[in-house]
């Protein structure tokens, strides 16, 4: 198993809509990624990038061609299946956070346990570890509107990794933080990246961002256009 | 799955007060009136059986003329007492009444009342306990013996209450009565009356001292008491029969008398009153089902209004049917706090209103029981379209949604 990719995606394709009015958003795309990565996938809108990105975190389904996800074929699951991929194996960040409103940091973070049906006991001191490696464990009780954007981004890590995933999703993670918190986000999914080797893939328009990434991959009209390793600054 | 349904639906309430309050308000006050509703309609029922059963049960009253106040219809006799008795089946017991107004005075208080003659049978027929002393006898009736058996409202307002007034002498006109009893305390009648102020004497006592007309041919009414079961109808109607005969009515001719049936009465009423508690429970039954509608609207507004969280769930891993099952019993718990609080408000609702409308307050747990499961069932109703659709939607497009 060890020797096999994380992600292995063979003529992906995925079109919307039908007949005339059919639109494809992915025209075969091939990709590999290994184990640990941190991948950035760069591209205009309308590009593809974010379809790629809901197939990869299993909320759609590809209209052809195949994607083995640790070697599960992901094309061939219905979604109760894919939901249990996604509650398993990612984790999701989003440029807009999507805490839970009038809900406590704390509660944001057990609300993936919950699905997996951990004891309140468990819950509470896997938020509260969650809460402190991403730096804010005194604001468990906060809710997100008490929070700075920054904070609300790190509840929204810590809900992410809380599962222990083996991959993370980031849609554009720092699209609404200033410059200054941006750094600090990225370097703490540097940090999870390489202290916990969790595979990374993230969504972003902002070069000096995708910089962080060891890997860039450049989508245009539904194909990858450039695929190439960074040096970390 | 259904307690971390129950655990993630309750935290959603929790943190939705008002909304979770206006939800429920709707079922809060369909089950609250449908529960008062049923229980002061089955009080009031049960107030008018209790007061009829008050006159005596199965209580039939032979009078004179068409109806009330019939002055000048010809009275009855001695003899058609005998007769009723001797040849009407299904009678368990019989007795005369006379009744006449008198002044009844005992050393300096006085009080007008009336003095009902009869016999030693219409203390069961009527439905009389004896509180304190005896009854007289049929012995004491035969010799028109200066006796007589007095309510607590004569016992309070000539010799006070609690006194003891048995062996004491009350004068009425020029009689002298001994006081031998008292009767238990009766209350209320069912025309507002009060059952407890009066004088009961053999009839002798009353026409031969008291009216000076001592042949028996004066007897007011004649109080009958049908056997337990037997059809009150059929006595009514041999009855009727009878006194036709003997009073040699013919074919056209209208009854002189007529006769009352408490038990007929008492189905009237109930029926009557049945009828409006139904008809009020029917009523109070479409603002439950409009309780309903608002859960549904409130969740189905929810729904929308929670699209992006149904979508954060979806995306952490959450199933379509967990989803949907964290809907439905966010709406059914939403509709049973309001079931119960709804009957807690009856509860409250009835104690008072009991007292005002003078029925007794009769808490039936099966109506409190029936509204309960109605409107967890409504949650289930109600509750099924809104989690239906919060369960098909598409994490993709409920992530994006504003």
């Amino acid at each position: 198993m060890t020797g096999e990719p994380l992600i292995e995606l063979r003529g992906l394709t995925k079109t919307y809509g039908s007949g005339d009015a059919a639109f494809m958003a992915l025209c075969g795309v091939d990709l590999t990624i290994q184990r640990g990565e941190f991948v950035a996938v760069m591209g205009p809108s309308g590009s593809g990038k974010s379809t790629l990105m809901n197939l990869l975190g299993c909320l759609d389904s590809p209209t052809s061609g195949s994607y083995r996800f640790k070697g599960i074929e992901v094309e061939t699951l219905n979604m109760d299946q894919r939901s249990l991929i996604r509650r398993h194996a990612l984790g999701f960040i989003f440029q807009g956070f999507n805490l839970l409103a009038r809900t406590s940091a704390l509660e944001n973070v057990e609300l993936p346990l919950l699905y997996r049906g951990y004891s309140r006991k468990q819950r509470h001191q896997m938020a509260r570890e969650a809460l402190a490696s991403v730096g804010i464990p005194e604001k468990e009780r906060n809710t997100p509107s008490e929070l700075s954007g920054g904070q609300q981004q790190r509840v929204a890590i810590a809900r992410a990794i809380v599962t222990n995933p083996d991959t993370l999703f980031a849609d554009e993670p720092t699209g609404n933080l200033d410059s200054k918190t941006t750094r600090e986000i990225m370097d703490l999914l540097v940090r999870l990246n390489s202290e916990r080797g969790i595979s990374i893939l993230m969504v972003t328009h902002e070069d000096d961002v995708a910089a962080h990434a060891r890997r860039v991959i450049r989508v245009s009209d539904g194909l990858i256009s450039h695929d190439s390793a960074t040096s970390r600054p | 799955m259904i307690f971390n349904a129950l655990l993630i639906a309750l935290r959603e309430i929790r943190r939705n007060m008002t909304r979770s309050f206006l939800t429920v308000i709707g079922i809060v006050i369909g089950v609250a009136a449908v529960v008062t509703m049923v229980t002061l309609g089955r009080g009031a029922t049960e107030a008018v059986k209790q007061q009829i059963s008050k006159m005596g049960s199965n209580l039939l009253v032979l009078r004179p003329g068409q109806g009330w106040g019939s002055w000048g219809a010809p009275q009855f006799s001695m003899a058609d007492v005998k007769a009723i008795g001797d040849q009407v089946p299904g009678i368990a017991s019989i007795a005369p009444f006379v009744q006449t107004n008198v002044p009844a005075v005992y050393q300096e208080n006085d009080r007008n009342t009336d003095v009902q003659g009869t016999t030693a049978n219409y203390f069961a027929i009527a439905n009389w306990n004896i509180g304190i002393g005896r009854f007289f006898t049929d012995a004491e009736v035969a010799e028109a013996a200066p006796v007589c058996v007095i309510g607590e409202t004569i016992r309070k307002e000539l010799f006070g209450e609690g006194v003891d007034p048995v062996g004491c002498k009350i004068r009425a006109r020029t009689v002298s009565l001994e006081v031998v009893g008292v009767t238990a305390l009766k209350g209320q009648g069912g025309f507002g009356d009060d059952m407890d102020d009066n004088i009961i004497t053999p009839y002798t006592t009353v026409l031969r001292r008291l009216t000076g007309r001592g042949n028996g041919q004066n007897i007011n009414q004649v109080m009958i008491s049908g056997k337990e079961g037997y059809p009150s109808a059929n006595i009514v109607a041999d009855v009727s029969l009878l006194m036709r005969e003997r009073r040699n009515l013919t074919g056209n001719e209208d009854n002189n008398f007529n006769v009352f049936d408490s038990l007929q009465l008492a189905d009237v009423i109930s029926s009557s009153t049945k009828v409006m508690t139904s008809l009020l429970g029917a009523v109070a039954g479409v603002s439950l089902l409009v309780g309903g509608i608002g859960i549904m609207n409130i969740m189905l507004v929810s729904v929308t209004e929670r699209t992006r969280e149904i979508g954060i769930r979806l995306a952490i891993g959450a199933r379509a049917r967990e989803v949907l099952l964290q809907f439905l019993v966010e709406a059914v718990t939403l509709s049973c706090v309001g079931g119960v609080t709804g009957i807690i408000f009856a509860y409250g609702l009835c104690s008072v209103l009991a007292e005002v409308v003078g029925a007794p307050f009769l808490f039936d747990p099966k109506i409190n029981l029936i509204a309960f499961v109605f409107s967890a069932a409504i949650g289930i109703l109600f509750g099924f379209m809104p989690a239906r659709r919060a369960a098909s939607l598409d994490p993709i497009e409920a992530l994006r949604h504003e």
